[in-house]
């Protein structure tokens, strides 16, 4: 840029953006793959023009001269519209690993500048912050020499949990023995693929996960069970067997839920469940949001809707208007719908009213557990702010309530699902065992299942993170055919599998040594300890350094 | 870990017979304490049948105070044992003020009451005084029921037994429960020696529940009174088998199923699945876990045996027609039935229940993949 030329608040430099591109001329063959595949175009062809100097014998008269050449490479634009995501594509392709996208050390200016035609920054994933209560969490109520610890590797353990309203012991066998209705209690896998829709995900991604599944029930008899999130079912998945792996949810724009209705008549199996959401950890308080650029014919197909529109859910349900009434009327069309045969819960944001709707459902006899999402969950498509600024965390809110269960002498009863942060620096089976001890029955996971299932490329330190626009590199959120042909569903088959295998080794080896493999440990606060006086106090749990 | 060592007879026998058993097991517990519960009593007891007894130890002031409270509730006391020490106490047993055993006649009023609430009203009184001498440290009280002594102190079993001069003919049963302790996780209090009572309900256990937690979080929020001030994790065993009995409305053969229940493969070639599947999931909250043998003895005098589910802790059962014990081990029977037939004791595995009833004629063994008695 001639120094002379006009600047606009917004012209950025390279070293103004998160994140920088390192290209080696040396080693660059120009075969352009990265730029071919760089999803935001944040990289170009570029031409450059370099002064030689031309140095003449030594010792002779000619004075040395100079001329300009041009050479060709990889220009990184600075323009905010093409800043950088540092997801990396262009080293993943780059045959000569002659490029890189590097994390600037200090802090970026591009924050500033990403509301465009007002329009503030959306994106997908996550919170962005790599602390976790979770993982500072230790497990300290190990058997030694007072007793035998368990074989994680030979002894029997019994790992399932119950997804719907457990009678209290009485009540049960009175019910049983009168031939009354009991409320469906589903046996499952306490690790749950939580909601990520047919639409937010790509149609690979989404059959990878469902046939992962499948092979999880069918062959390993594990009973995993997953989530659609709110954006409908393929209709051959509705009248298929495959069914009852599945927990329908319903949210407040209802998408797909024509479709479900109308495959009602024709469905072999009930679903496993049926989800309300009534909030979403990532973004409390705001509705799901499929944006435009994702919405093509199949996806409108599904959904009931026009192509090339976005679809942003209401923030809540339009019939609701009090949880006394509305919610608990919901629950019940829901359970209807099935007979009576389907468990029906709610999912809501961690929050500071989380026991309120608690207290409402442990009065509901229809109400089969409560999902709650913590602000650590992750999303297809926010608002930056929602996602950074908004929400509660998953663990005293989840231990709140369970305690508030204990009081109440109701714990299990209802069983919590615990979502939002688990495993989302990697240590999953630690993390889910935290959530359990902490009272939750199930514990749910959706980026952690994207990581380790589908190569997702998102951190916490806000790499890619472009969910929303339909452009993911790996093929795992995008819509386009020519992207998520990149992914072979087979193959997140194959790793959805590994990851519940070595899960369930890894929680073996958590509760092993604690003497637990009877029953799931909810609840066991005496395991847990944390070396944070404050943590620990509010928790409940031991305090140790 | 603990010993365990309990008998049931058809004839009267003295508690220093159960101790001598727990003294041949000496090396398997630290003599950190003993605990006996006595029931189907003989001598002058058996002329109070019918009429509550109170047992515990007390201090001059905890005992007045005790005395008190009884007469304001129109408890009149009847026949009285308190043992007699003799000479210093063994090593580390605290001397004590009155080990009393004291029968109470209840008022009119409370003789008219329904059943349920006598064992209610019973068990409010038991857990009044066990509050008050909290308070002060001037009373510890085992158990307030007919037909029912509990004996515990710190020490150990043997010394402990002549020291309270446990031989004394007044003190005979014909079901006896008898532990020695092994402290391991909770303090030495006299509230954590076993055997754990609960109306009528009794049970000891070698072994470590890690399932306390959320078990004692679940069972003291049920509004049955009684399951509160657990002292150890064992005690639950007590109150699940009660909860069992009186609030389920089930016999000992589904006690099993409820602590250390079926797994799914089991359960689909069980004849009573519907039921065993129904019962597994309402009672999750009661699995226990870790490894524990429990020995207990029913209201109706039967005694039992159950293993956790992995079968990690010793234990046997055998005898003779007239008199049957269940032992941590073979050794603790040689000492009290050497003349039975030894080839018939059994040691019951991961999914049985050993049972002998009152009449002692055999050891009945109940296994979780039979079908159950039926529910009515």
């Amino acid at each position: 840029m001639p120094t002379d030329a006009a600047i606009t608040p917004s012209t950025l430099s390279q070293r103004d953006l998160p994140w920088q591109i390192h290209w080696d001329v040396k080693t660059c063959t120009l075969c352009g793959r990265c730029t071919a595949v760089c999803p935001v175009n944040a990289i170009e062809l570029g031409t450059f023009r370099k002064r030689n100097i031309v140095v003449p014998f030594v010792g002779g008269r000619e004075k040395p001269t100079s001329n300009f050449g041009v050479y060709h490479g990889i220009r990184q634009r600075t323009d905010p519209g093409y800043a950088c995501i540092g997801c990396s594509m262009c080293n993943l392709v780059c045959p000569n690993n002659s490029i890189a996208a590097i994390k600037s050390e200090s802090m970026d200016m591009l924050r500033f500048h990403r509301d465009r035609g007002g329009q503030p920054r959306t994106r997908g994933g996550r919170r962005n912050r790599g602390d976790s209560v979770l993982d500072q969490m230790k497990f300290m109520r190990i058997s030694m020499l007072t007793d035998p610890a368990l074989d994680a590797g030979r002894h029997e353990f019994e790992l399932r949990t119950l997804l719907g309203r457990v009678l209290p012991p009485a009540k049960a066998l009175a019910s049983w023995k009168a031939n009354g209705w009991t409320p469906p209690v589903r046996e499952i896998h306490p690790l749950m693929i939580g909601s990520m829709s047919f639409g937010a995900l790509s149609p690979n991604m989404w059959e990878g996960l469902q046939m992962g599944v499948a092979y999880l029930n069918e062959e390993l008899g594990m009973p995993v069970r997953i989530c659609t999130g709110e954006g409908g079912c393929p209709p051959r998945l509705l009248r298929s067997r495959f069914l009852k792996y599945v927990i329908l949810q319903i949210a407040s724009g209802y998408f797909g839920w024509d479709e479900i209705i109308h495959a009602l008549p024709e469905m072999k199996e009930d679903p496993c469940a049926v989800e309300i959401k009534y909030g979403q950890g990532a973004k409390p308080g705001d509705g799901g949001l499929l944006q435009w650029h994702k919405v093509n014919k199949l996806i409108a197909a599904i959904r009931g809707v026009p192509p090339g529109v976005s679809l942003p859910s209401p923030p809540t349900h339009q019939t609701k208007y009090s949880i006394e009434e509305a919610v608990a009327k919901m629950i019940q069309s829901m359970s209807m719908a099935w007979g009576f045969r389907v468990p029906v819960y709610p999912k809501i944001s961690a929050s500071s009213t989380s026991l309120a709707v608690l207290n409402n459902l442990t009065r509901n006899p229809y109400a089969s557990g409560l999902a709650i999402d913590g602000e650590d969950g992750g999303t297809g498509a926010a608002y930056n702010v929602s996602m950074d600024h908004m929400g509660h965390p998953i663990a005293s809110n989840l231990r709140d309530c369970y305690l508030n269960l204990v009081k109440l002498g109701q714990q299990n009863e209802l069983p919590l699902i615990a979502g939002g942060g688990a495993g989302k620096n990697g240590n999953l089976a630690a993390n889910a065992a935290a959530l359990i001890m902490l009272g939750a029955s199930v514990v749910q996971i959706g980026k952690y299942i994207m990581q380790a299932g589908a190569g997702c490329l998102g951190t916490e330190g806000d790499r890619c993170n472009i969910c929303n626009i339909g452009r993911c590199p790996k093929g795992i959120t995008s819509q386009d055919p020519r992207l998520y042909r990149r992914l072979d569903p087979e193959k997140v088959a194959e790793r959805v599998v590994d990851v519940y295998v070595g899960f369930d080794t890894e929680i073996r080896k958590i509760l092993a040594p604690l003497g637990r493999s009877t029953s799931l440990p909810i609840g066991m606060s005496d395991a847990l300890g944390i070396a944070d006086k404050a943590v620990a106090d509010r928790l409940a749990i031991k305090y140790a350094v | 870990m603990c010993r365990l060592f309990s008998l049931t007879s058809t004839s009267c026998i003295s508690p220093m017979k159960a101790i001598e058993a727990l003294d041949m097991m000496k090396e398997g517990h630290d003599g950190s304490g003993v605990g006996l519960f006595l029931s189907s009593l003989e001598g002058p007891f058996s002329r109070y049948k019918g009429l509550p007894i109170l047992s515990g130890i007390f201090t001059r002031d905890g005992f007045k105070r005790m005395e008190e409270y009884m007469a304001e509730l129109g408890f009149t006391p009847r026949f009285q044992l308190t043992l007699d020490t003799t000479g210093n106490p063994p090593p580390g047993t605290p001397r004590r003020e009155i080990y009393l055993i004291q029968v109470f006649d209840p008022p009119e009023d409370f003789k008219s009451l329904e059943q349920v609430l006598q064992e209610r009203k019973l068990t409010g009184i038991r857990l009044h005084l066990r509050h008050m001498g909290q308070e002060k440290e001037d009373m510890v009280v085992f158990s307030f029921w007919p037909d029912v002594i509990t004996i515990k102190e710190v020490g150990d079993p043997l010394e402990t037994g002549q020291y309270l001069g446990l031989d004394r003919e007044e003190l005979c049963a014909r079901q006896i429960l008898a532990q020695g302790r092994q402290n391991t996780n909770y303090g030495i209090n006299l509230y954590a020696c076993h055997p754990f009572f609960i109306q009528g309900v009794s049970s000891m256990t070698n072994g470590e529940n890690t399932a306390f937690v959320p078990i004692k979080e679940y069972l003291s929020t049920q509004g049955v009174v009684g399951y509160e001030g657990y002292q150890s994790d064992s005690e639950v065993f007590t109150h699940i088998l009660h909860f069992t009995l009186k609030e389920m409305g089930l016999g000992i053969e589904a006690y099993k199923h409820i602590i250390t229940p079926l797994q799914d493969s089991d359960l689909e070639a069980h004849p009573d699945r519907e039921f065993l599947q129904r019962l597994k999931q309402a009672c999750r909250r009661l699995i226990i876990d870790g490894p524990n043998c429990v020995i207990g003895c029913l209201p109706d005098k039967t005694m039992f045996m159950v293993q956790d589910r992995k079968k990690l802790r010793p234990g046997i059962v055998g005898g003779r027609p007239g008199l049957y014990a269940f032992s941590s081990e073979a050794c603790g029977l040689d000492a009290v039935i050497p003349d039975r037939d030894k080839s018939l004791d059994f040691q019951p595995m991961h999914l049985d229940t050993a049972i002998v009833s009152p009449e002692c004629k055999e050891v009945r063994i109940c296994r979780q993949t039979q079908p159950l008695p039926l529910q009515h």
